[in-house]
């Protein structure tokens, strides 16, 4: 009977907490780049924001307390692009199988399945599993003495951003039209050949855009880094050498860090933060770019 | 080449008995059997549906590159086995020019009438490759109008250019045969009527198979034309005489418009 007069009122109940909920999620979000900044004030302020970005000594005896974030970013820089490097012979081959060979075959969505899977084991398996099985063999092979380290680390990082690479590049090789690898092969092209002439420059800026948002998932994660990177606070002198990446040494050293070297991990935080946001936001431009086309 | 009765042959590729089928209880193209004569344009006429598109990619062995497809048959080109023969060296000898302009959009206008070439792993050297870009495009017509242009990317042009460019990217491999499936129905007539007195003036080297809604274009540039139905050839013959006299219920209703 008031079915109408309820209806409106209801709606906009509904609505208010929509909006609420979003509020405090933007609110929350704003809080905790405001306390990133506020709390690495006191770094930055004592060292000075360039000295602190490029020197490589971490020390926190007291009375000679020096904090820098080289040797962190460097860890960063190297995990990642290792990991990068390692993460392509396995991620185009997957996307070329499900999104150009294979595609819609039902070996492909078993091979989708696997590699979704893959993406949502949870890190510290990654790290057990890199520590335990993977680690004895860095060793055996001569690779380190301790097998933990930027190499171990890397691979494992590897392992864990092929999903994401791999499923967002088949979809872009998927988006090539039938209409232009039926011209090739109305040439006479193989396979191979409309894969390298046709496919790949067709789709290739979607492929490194997927490949940029697979750096920003490498450049943060970090149970499995810090599980087997090995630790150490120098600047990493070779990939068999242990480190530390910005988000190993905050998971490392948080608990007990407290004044000047609670502000210098607050400060590393801050830059990761900005380094993801713009690796992110790169990422998305260009995906959005190669998704116009 | 070796063999003078084969040479002398009027008749470029035989069809026999060919059946293609996309599904197990269905012959999309059933038993048909046709000589396409050489150096003329042969029509493919029919309802949309009758299996015009199936036959002609049945030529060039594109059903191969999808899983499922049923081909059998014979085709003899230049009496040579055709079903027997390597596919990428049949889809050398047989072009093909698809309904939609389809120019690589990643090349430049030159490179993609080199793509066969690149495409096959041949690399002419400079003035090879200058020579094969300037007589493919001058025989389409389109040299004069792009010459100066040629690194530019080829999806710039028009869209009758871009279908000539896409015919010259088929001739330059200097195919034997080349297949059209409505090469013009996304064109204006303007663009329409240069592309019919390219393919009439063409075919003076290469052998011509279009499949076309159009009927007056049929008859305008097509010496031979065939009649589909359902999947059957239920036509075939001199196109003058198919459309003064056709001799089938069906292709006299469709030509005057009451099928299709
Ligand atoms: N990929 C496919 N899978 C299954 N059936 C198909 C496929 N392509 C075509 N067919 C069927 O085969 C028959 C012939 O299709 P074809 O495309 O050859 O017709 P056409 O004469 O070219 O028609 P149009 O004039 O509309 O282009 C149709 O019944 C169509 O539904
Ligand atoms: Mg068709």
């Amino acid at each position: 009977m008031n079915i109408h007069s309820a209806l409106p009122s209801r709606d906009k109940i509904f609505r208010n907490l929509l909006f609420v909920s979003s509020v405090i999620i933007l609110l929350v979000c704003a809080s905790m780049i405001l306390s990133l900044v506020t709390d690495s004030i006191s770094a930055f302020g004592e060292f000075g924001f360039f000295r602190f970005i490029f020197s490589s000594e971490w020390s926190y005896q007291e009375g000679n307390e020096h904090y820098g974030a080289l040797p962190f970013i460097v860890g960063t820089l190297l995990t990642t692009t290792l990991a990068l490097l390692f993460c392509i012979p396995f991620s185009l081959p997957v996307a070329l199988f499900v999104g150009e060979y294979y595609k819609g075959r039902r070996i492909t969505s078993f091979l989708s399945t696997i590699t979704d899977l893959l993406a949502g084991i949870p890190s510290v398996i990654f790290g057990l599993w890199g520590f335990y099985v993977l680690r004895p063999i860095v060793v055996n092979l001569g690779l380190s003495e301790q097998g933990s380290g930027i190499l171990t680390a890397s691979f494992v990082l590897a392992i864990m951003i092929v999903p994401y690479a791999a499923s967002l590049s088949a979809e872009f090789i998927k988006m090539v039209p039938a209409e232009l690898k039926e011209a090739a092969y109305s040439m006479g092209a193989t396979r191979g050949e409309v894969v390298r002439h046709v496919i790949f420059p067709y789709c290739g800026s979607g492929i490194f855009s997927a490949f940029i948002l697979a750096i920003g998932r490498a450049l943060g994660e970090t149970m499995t880094v810090t599980m087997l990177i090995g630790n150490t606070n120098q600047i990493p002198l070779s990939i068999t050498d242990t480190g530390n990446t910005m988000a190993s040494i905050i998971c490392n050293q948080f608990g007990e860090a407290n004044g000047l070297r609670l502000s210098s991990l607050y400060a590393i935080a801050l830059i990761l933060f900005a380094l993801t946001a713009v690796i992110n936001i790169i990422g998305k431009i260009l995906i959005k770019r190669a998704q116009i086309k | 080449m070796e063999n003078p009765i084969i040479q002398t042959n009027t008749n470029i590729l035989s069809i026999k008995d060919l059946c293609v089928a996309y599904t197990a209880d269905h012959l999309s193209v059933s038993h048909v059997n046709v000589e396409i004569p050489r150096n003329q344009i042969t029509a493919i006429m029919g309802p949309s549906g009758c299996g015009k598109s199936t036959l002609l990619r049945a030529i060039n062995r594109m059903h191969e590159l999808y899983r499922g497809i049923q081909v059998s048959g014979q085709m003899l080109l230049d009496g040579h086995d055709l079903m027997s023969m390597d596919p990428i060296k049949v889809r050398r000898q047989v072009g093909m020019v698809f309904q939609r302009p389809n120019p690589f959009p990643t090349m430049s206008i030159a490179d993609n009438v080199m793509a066969g070439y690149m495409l096959n792993g041949l690399h002419p050297d400079k003035q090879q490759r200058n020579q094969i870009v300037e007589r493919s495009l001058r025989s389409v017509g389109l040299w004069d109008e792009v010459k100066d242009s040629l690194t530019k990317k080829g999806t710039f042009l028009s869209g009758g250019q871009q279908q000539r460019l896409c015919i010259a990217r088929a001739l330059a491999l200097q195919p034997q045969i080349i297949l059209m499936d409505e090469p013009t129905s996304a064109l204006d007539p303007i663009a329409t009527s240069t592309i019919e007195n390219l393919l009439t003036e063409l075919q003076r080297d290469v052998t011509i198979i279009i499949v076309t809604h159009n009927m007056g274009q049929a008859r305008r540039i097509s010496q031979k034309s065939l009649f589909m139905y359902l999947g059957e050839l239920v036509e075939c013959g001199p196109t003058e005489t198919l459309f003064s006299n056709p001799s089938h219920p069906h292709t006299a209703s469709y030509l005057s418009g009451h099928i299709g």
